[in-house]
This record gives structure tokens, C-alpha cells and sequence, in this order.
């Protein structure tokens, strides 16, 4: 990692830093981006504001670690196949188990909220955070849990820019998750998801079953924070791995959900890589000694400010109705 | 109207304060209760006078100031902050730079209480005020994340301007609870050591706790006024339905951005109290968590009563250190009980580095939840709890006891 670190370094010294930038601002921005979406779809389709985003993305990024290197299932099983396609398996079937966690959490605790006040709900998701993130914060344990990805700390240098081999794989899978959301929403599920969100009441009274719309949009979330908490924790952004401040990604990503509009899908995306770009060229541009120590870290939240001065629901939100 | 209590026969008796005798009866026991305290008179509140426990009971007593100004701005005028700490923060800041001393390596002129106390409030306020068209433009949900990013944004200012704060993870001192009229050498009263007051030998904490308990109460009284007055109304119309409030004649934008301006205020003056409580504070504690604690505890006790906030501070300040000692003796309890009692507890406590169990209490050393983490997932269930089954809070439960209790024994 050291020596990735170095050959990184050297790159934006003296190659052209600008390409690097926008190469470490649009993986990164990836990862907001599959955060934002996960956000934007249980919002849409349960018009609920999920704090517990967060808690959900280390969940999940947990949950890879303890499939993937603790557990090695179903990995283990599979013994005739190459090793990378075992860890996919186990990651595979960690995403899984992600999503179910999702689904159960909104079943036990926001089920019972429906029809209350969406600040009600959002401080309940507020509560699942602490509760989730806790208890997976005493699995992870103090020290970091590498998650054991099978491209390691390869990169390729094309000269001109370097671009690690996580990078182009989670840019490829962040695409292809994009495409298949979108493909989805055109499904007969998708359409149903829609309706709802559209208006909960009358999605019912078509014959939509707004409850499994509901389980669905959650395991969508989870499943996409868990990507995302996979991304977030291999080179070069964290290679260490999972630890406990993994799940705080989320509050990151927030602001990319706000730039695009809460409502809004494609928002969700552009928003995320917004927020990233921004972030990887402060990181770039703005010096240490100029501006301190963690200033990346609320770059997205002044863009925020700055777009809701001019938009007041984001880029590509939905003004709110105001009737008496 | 002998014999017709509860018939009111004008506005300001409808609204009165202590508009029935058992209210008055209450809060003057309540009083004498707090007064005595330190002096450990009462059989069965005694715990309540050692030092530990007049810390934590102190510590209420700031909480339940920040809590009735979120519930101004959340309870009354309906809008969701999470940007409480961020202003508690601002508060501590500036009563470390009026009340720090002057000769020390950090900012600090070195003033007396009277000035740096309403300053960090004031100064609070207008932080808020100057924030507030921001945040007012915003609607909602949208508000619930602006001022979550208020949070993040002040973590980093605070941890980066170190000649202010002391830095990150280092801190600095804050100014002591002592009254000077200007900067003598000997403090006119000092709230932080033993002394003897009116011929009674009175505790440093007791006398920290008294100070506390006098602020406290001075800001619920004012609290509860203004719920009573215009303003207060005009927030709860917002809160209500804002467009019709507008069409009532109601300034919004003006309103909402007072309701921010004393929400501030409060929360300003409870951050300087705080740290100047804890003595030493680093920047970091200004975090997320605070807030999310200070809507637990209006949640918890009541949204948009005051009585609420102020249930909600004890109950959430108290709750570590009852979930301590219930895990100790759950603990002794599983070492030493024997029968099923004993049994019962071995089950939720890990005894030993193999054994497994609920709740560890040895940190770090095999499975289970530390008592922090058990502590920290009971605040999450008590919120949710308290949401789903209980909106109204401690508040409410407190309701139906009294409603109960007022036609016993005809309760049907």
C-alpha cells in the first residue's frame, strides 16, 4: 500500500495531476454515488429520510469481511474454482445477506411508522443507526479487517495517469449497477416502486403490494450501501479495511443526495460524482497547510450550501406542493 | 369559584403557570427537594447527595438548558436541527476567548462570568441568525441534513483553528465557574471549592450543582413564558401548518429565524456551561452524537413541552449510570447468585474470557457489549421505542397517570 501511496504521489507530482484527480474524484465519486442512489430509492419509494444509511454501508462492508475472509462461504464449498471466483461467491452471497439485513430492519422498526410524520421516522432511523452501527462496531473490533480483494494493490500506469485496478473494477460494477436500476424501474416490481412513490394510497388501491415495495426498496438500499462500504475499503482508499469509522462514509455521501434533490435518481448520481470530484480536487489543489487537516471531509457539504442557496431542492428535485 | 377548581373563567387563568394546587404543592416539593439534596436530609434520596451522583445531576441541569432551546426550534416552531452541537460549540468557544486567561498560549482576555456566560449565548444567537436564511430557505427534510452539515462543517473549524480550541484531540481548559466583578485575584464567589455558606458546610459540587440548578431553572421559567406569548403561538402555527399561518398574519421568515436566533441562545449558553463544567474539552466532542442526543432527550421526554425537555435531560444523562450499576449487579449476580437468578444472569453477562454472553465487562476481552456500547444501543432502542409506542414521551406517560389520578376513583 506504502509503495502504491508513492507511485500515486509521484504521479500527481510531476504526470498530469489533473487527469489523476479526476480519476480518484470519479471512483470515489462512485462510491457516493451508489450511497446517494441506495438513499434516493428508499426515500422515493418510503418517504423515509434513512439516517441509518451509515450503519447499513459498515454493516454491509462487515458483513463482506465476515463472508469473505472469517467465514469463506460459500467459498469454501467450491474448491474446483479459481480463487477469485470463490471471493466473488462470498462477497456475492455477503451483498445477500446485506439486503436481508435491510429488509428486516425495515420491517421491525419503520413498519410500525407508516403514516407518521416523516421527522418522526427520520429520527427513528436516527435510533437504528446507533443500534446497528454499535453492534456491528463490537463484531468489527478495534483493529481494521482487511477484506481480502483479489486484485490487491495492482495498478495500471498508462504513463499519463495511473489507475488502480479497484478503481476500474468498481467503476465497471458502479455502471452496470446504474443500468440494471434503471432497467429495473421498468420491471413490473420497478413500475409498482413508482406508483408508491408517487402516492402511497392510491399505488395500494391499484392492487400495488406497498409492503413488498417497501422490503424491496430497503434491500435495494442496503445491498447498494454494502457495495459501496466493499469500495470504500480496499486501495486506494482505505486498504486497511473495514473499521469502525467505515460506516461514516455515509454522512459524506449526504450532501450528494441534497446537490441532486432528494427525489431524484439520476440527481443521486451526478450529485455523488460531484461531491467526489470536489473532494479528490481539494485534496489536489488546496494544500494541507493551507486549509488544515480533514477539509475534504466538508467540501460536500459547502457545495451543498452553495447549490441550495441557488436551488432550494437541489439540481434535479421536486418542489414541494404547499397547499393549506 | 370555591369548589369549581378547574373552571376558568379567563385567558390568563386558563394559562396561568401554577394554575392548580397540586402544581403548587409539586413544584414547592420539587424545590425543597433540590435544595436539600446536597445535605443528604432526605431518607431514600441520599445516594443523591454524593459527589458522583451531583456531577451527574449537575450535568442535567445544562443538558435540560440545551434541551428546552432545541425545543423551542423542533417542539415549537416544528423545525428539525441537527446543528444543536455545532452552536453549543460556538457558545464554549466564545466564553473560552472572553473567559480563557491572558497570559496563556491560547486566545483569552480573561473577563468574569458575567460577561463570557451571555456573551456565548449571544454570540450563539446571532451565529444562528446569520445562518438562518440558509436554513429557512430550506424546507423539512432538507433542513434535517443543511444542519447536519452545520455539524460537520464546525468539527473541522473547530479542530483546525487551534490557537482558539487547542487543536484536535489535545483541547484546552476552560474558564471555572467563579464570579468576579472584574479580574482580581481572588474570586468574589467560587462555585468549584468546599466553602461554608449561611453557617452550613457546603461541597464544591454542591455549590457547582446550586449554581446549575439556579441557571436552569431561570431558563425553563423563561421557556414556559414564551410558549405563553405571541411568539410562542406563532411558532406552534408554523409548526402547525405554516401556510396558514403566513395567511394569519404570521411573518414566517421572521419567526423561523428568531426561533433559530433563541434556540441558539440557549444552546450557547449550555455549551459554555458545559465546558466549563467538564474543565477541559477537545474540539471533537462537538460532534454528531451531541446533537442526536439533545433530540433523544426531547423526543424522550415530550416534544414541545417544557416539562418534557426537561424529563428527558434526567432520563437521558441518568440512563449510563443506571444501565452501570444494573450490569454490575447483573454481574454479581451471575459470579455469586445461585438458582435461576443466578442463571439467568450468566446468560446476558460474560464472565470470563471464553464465557459468552450479552454484555462483557471487561472492554476488549471476548464477546459481548461493553456497558459504553450496551449504553449506546439502549439510547438507539429508547428513541425508537419512545417513537413508536409512546410520540408524546415521558410527557405523555406523566399525562395519562395525572389524568388518571384526577377522576379516581370515577375513571370511567
Amino acid at each position: 500500500m506504502i509503495t502504491g501511496l508513492v507511485v500515486l504521489a509521484q504521479a500527481t507530482a510531476d504526470g498530469n495531476a489533473f487527469a489523476q484527480m479526476l480519476v480518484g474524484g470519479i471512483s470515489f465519486g462512485a462510491i457516493y454515488a451508489l450511497l446517494a442512489m441506495g438513499f434516493v430509492i428508499i426515500f422515493k419509494a418510503t418517504s423515509v429520510i434513512n439516517f441509518a444509511h451509515g450503519a447499513l454501508t459498515g454493516l454491509g462492508a462487515f458483513l463482506v469481511v465476515a463472508f469473505a475472509t472469517v467465514l469463506d462461504f460459500p467459498g469454501r464449498f467450491l474448491t474446483s474454482f479459481p480463487e477469485w471466483a470463490q471471493w466473488t461467491a462470498n462477497v456475492l452471497t455477503a451483498f445477500a445477506v446485506a439486503a436481508l439485513f435491510g429488509v428486516l430492519i425495515e420491517r421491525v422498526f419503520l413498519r410500525p411508522m407508516v403514516g407518521e410524520a416523516l421527522f418522526a421516522v427520520a429520527i427513528v432511523t436516527l435510533g437504528i443507526d446507533i443500534v446497528v452501527r454499535t453492534i456491528t462496531n463490537d463484531f468489527i473490533g478495534t483493529q481494521p479487517r482487511p477484506v481480502g480483494a483479489p486484485w490487491g494493490l495492482n495498478v495500471i500506469d498508462l504513463g499519463w495517469v495511473i489507475i488502480a485496478w479497484s478503481e476500474v473494477i468498481q467503476i465497471v460494477v458502479t455502471v452496470v449497477l446504474l443500468v440494471a436500476i434503471a432497467m429495473f424501474l421498468r420491471t413490473r416490481t420497478g413500475v409498482a416502486m413508482r406508483a408508491t412513490a408517487f402516492d402511497q394510497e392510491t399505488a395500494r388501491a391499484q392492487g400495488v403490494n406497498v409492503g413488498r415495495v417497501f422490503s424491496v426498496a430497503w434491500a435495494i438500499g442496503a445491498f447498494l450501501a454494502a457495495v459501496a462500504g466493499l469500495f470504500y475499503s480496499v486501495f486506494p482508499r482505505r486498504a486497511t479495511g473495514v473499521d469502525q469509522a467505515t460506516a461514516f462514509i455515509a454522512f459524506r455521501a449526504f450532501p450528494a443526495v441534497i446537490i441532486g434533490g432528494l427525489d431524484s435518481i439520476p440527481g443521486a448520481v451526478v450529485g455523488g460524482f460531484a461531491v467526489g470530484i470536489a473532494e479528490s480536487a481539494a485534496n489536489t489543489y488546496l494544500g494541507f497547510e493551507f486549509l488544515g487537516n480533514g477539509f475534504p471531509g466538508i467540501v460536500g457539504y459547502l457545495l451543498m450550501m452553495v447549490v441550495l442557496l441557488i436551488r432550494p431542492y437541489g439540481l434535479f428535485g421536486t418542489p414541494e406542493i404547499r397547499r393549506v | 369559584m370555591k369548589g369549581r377548581p378547574l373552571l376558568y373563567t379567563s385567558y390568563e387563568a386558563d394559562q396561568g403557570l401554577l394554575n392548580t394546587t397540586s402544581k403548587k404543592v409539586m413544584l414547592g416539593l420539587f424545590l425543597l427537594v433540590l435544595v436539600t439534596i446536597p445535605f443528604q436530609v432526605i431518607p431514600g434520596l441520599q445516594f443523591l447527595g454524593q459527589a458522583d451522583w451531583l456531577r451527574l445531576l449537575s450535568t442535567t441541569a445544562i443538558f435540560a438548558i440545551g434541551a428546552l432551546g432545541l425545543n423551542i426550534l423542533t417542539g415549537l416552531a416544528g423545525q428539525v436541527s441537527l446543528g444543536h452541537a455545532f452552536f453549543m460549540g460556538v457558545g464554549a468557544y466564545t466564553a473560552v476567548w472572553l473567559g480563557g486567561p491572558e497570559d496563556g498560549p491560547l486566545l483569552g482576555l480573561g473577563l468574569p462570568i458575567w460577561i463570557w456566560l451571555p456573551a456565548a449565548g449571544i454570540v450563539a444567537a446571532l451565529i444562528g441568525v446569520a445562518v438562518g436564511p440558509t436554513a429557512v430557505r430550506v424546507r423539512g427534510l432538507y433542513l434535517a441534513i443543511v444542519t447536519l452539515g452545520l455539524v460537520f462543517i464546525g468539527d473541522y473549524l473547530f479542530r483546525n483553528w487551534a490557537s482558539l480550541t487547542g487543536g484536535a484531540q489535545v483541547g484546552r481548559d476552560f474558564p471555572p465557574l467563579e464570579f468576579r466583578w472584574w479580574k482580581e485575584e481572588v474570586p468574589v464567589i467560587d462555585f468549584t471549592t468546599p466553602s461554608t455558606w449561611f453557617g452550613l458546610e457546603v461541597s464544591g459540587i454542591a455549590k457547582t450543582f446550586f449554581l446549575l440548578a439556579l441557571l436552569a431553572g431561570v431558563y425553563t421559567l423563561l421557556a414556559k413564558n414564551l410558549q405563553r406569548t405571541r411568539v410562542g403561538r406563532a411558532f406552534m402555527s408554523i409548526r402547525d401548518r405554516d401556510i396558514a399561518a403566513e395567511i394569519m398574519g404570521v411573518n414566517e421568515f421572521a419567526y423561523k429565524l428568531l426561533a433559530f436566533g433563541i434556540s441558539s441562545f440557549y444552546a450557547g449558553i449550555a455549551g459554555a456551561l458545559l465546558a466549563s463544567f467538564l474543565t477541559r474539552v477537545i474540539p471533537e466532542q462537538w460532534n454528531l452524537f451531541l446533537s442526536v442526543q439533545f433530540i433523544a432527550i426531547i423526543l424522550i421526554g415530550g416534544a414541545g413541552t417544557v416539562t418534557g425537555a426537561l424529563l428527558g435531560s434526567a432520563f437521558v444523562v441518568l440512563l449510563p449510570r443506571i444501565v452501570q450499576n444494573f450490569t454490575l449487579w447483573l454481574q454479581s449476580l451471575a459470579l455469586e447468585g445461585e438458582g435461576l437468578l443466578g442463571a439467568i444472569a450468566n446468560v446476558f453477562i460474560a464472565t470470563s474470557q471464553t464465557d459468552f454472553g450479552l454484555i462483557n465487562t471487561m472492554a476488549g476481552v471476548g464477546p459481548g457489549l461493553s456497558v459504553a456500547q450496551l449504553n449506546l444501543v439502549l439510547y438507539g432502542l429508547l428513541i425508537i421505542g419512545f417513537l413508536i409506542f409512546e410520540p408524546l414521551g415521558l410527557f405523555g406517560i406523566w399525562l395519562r397517570i395525572r389524568n388518571y389520578w384526577k377522576g379516581w376513583p370515577f375513571t370511567y
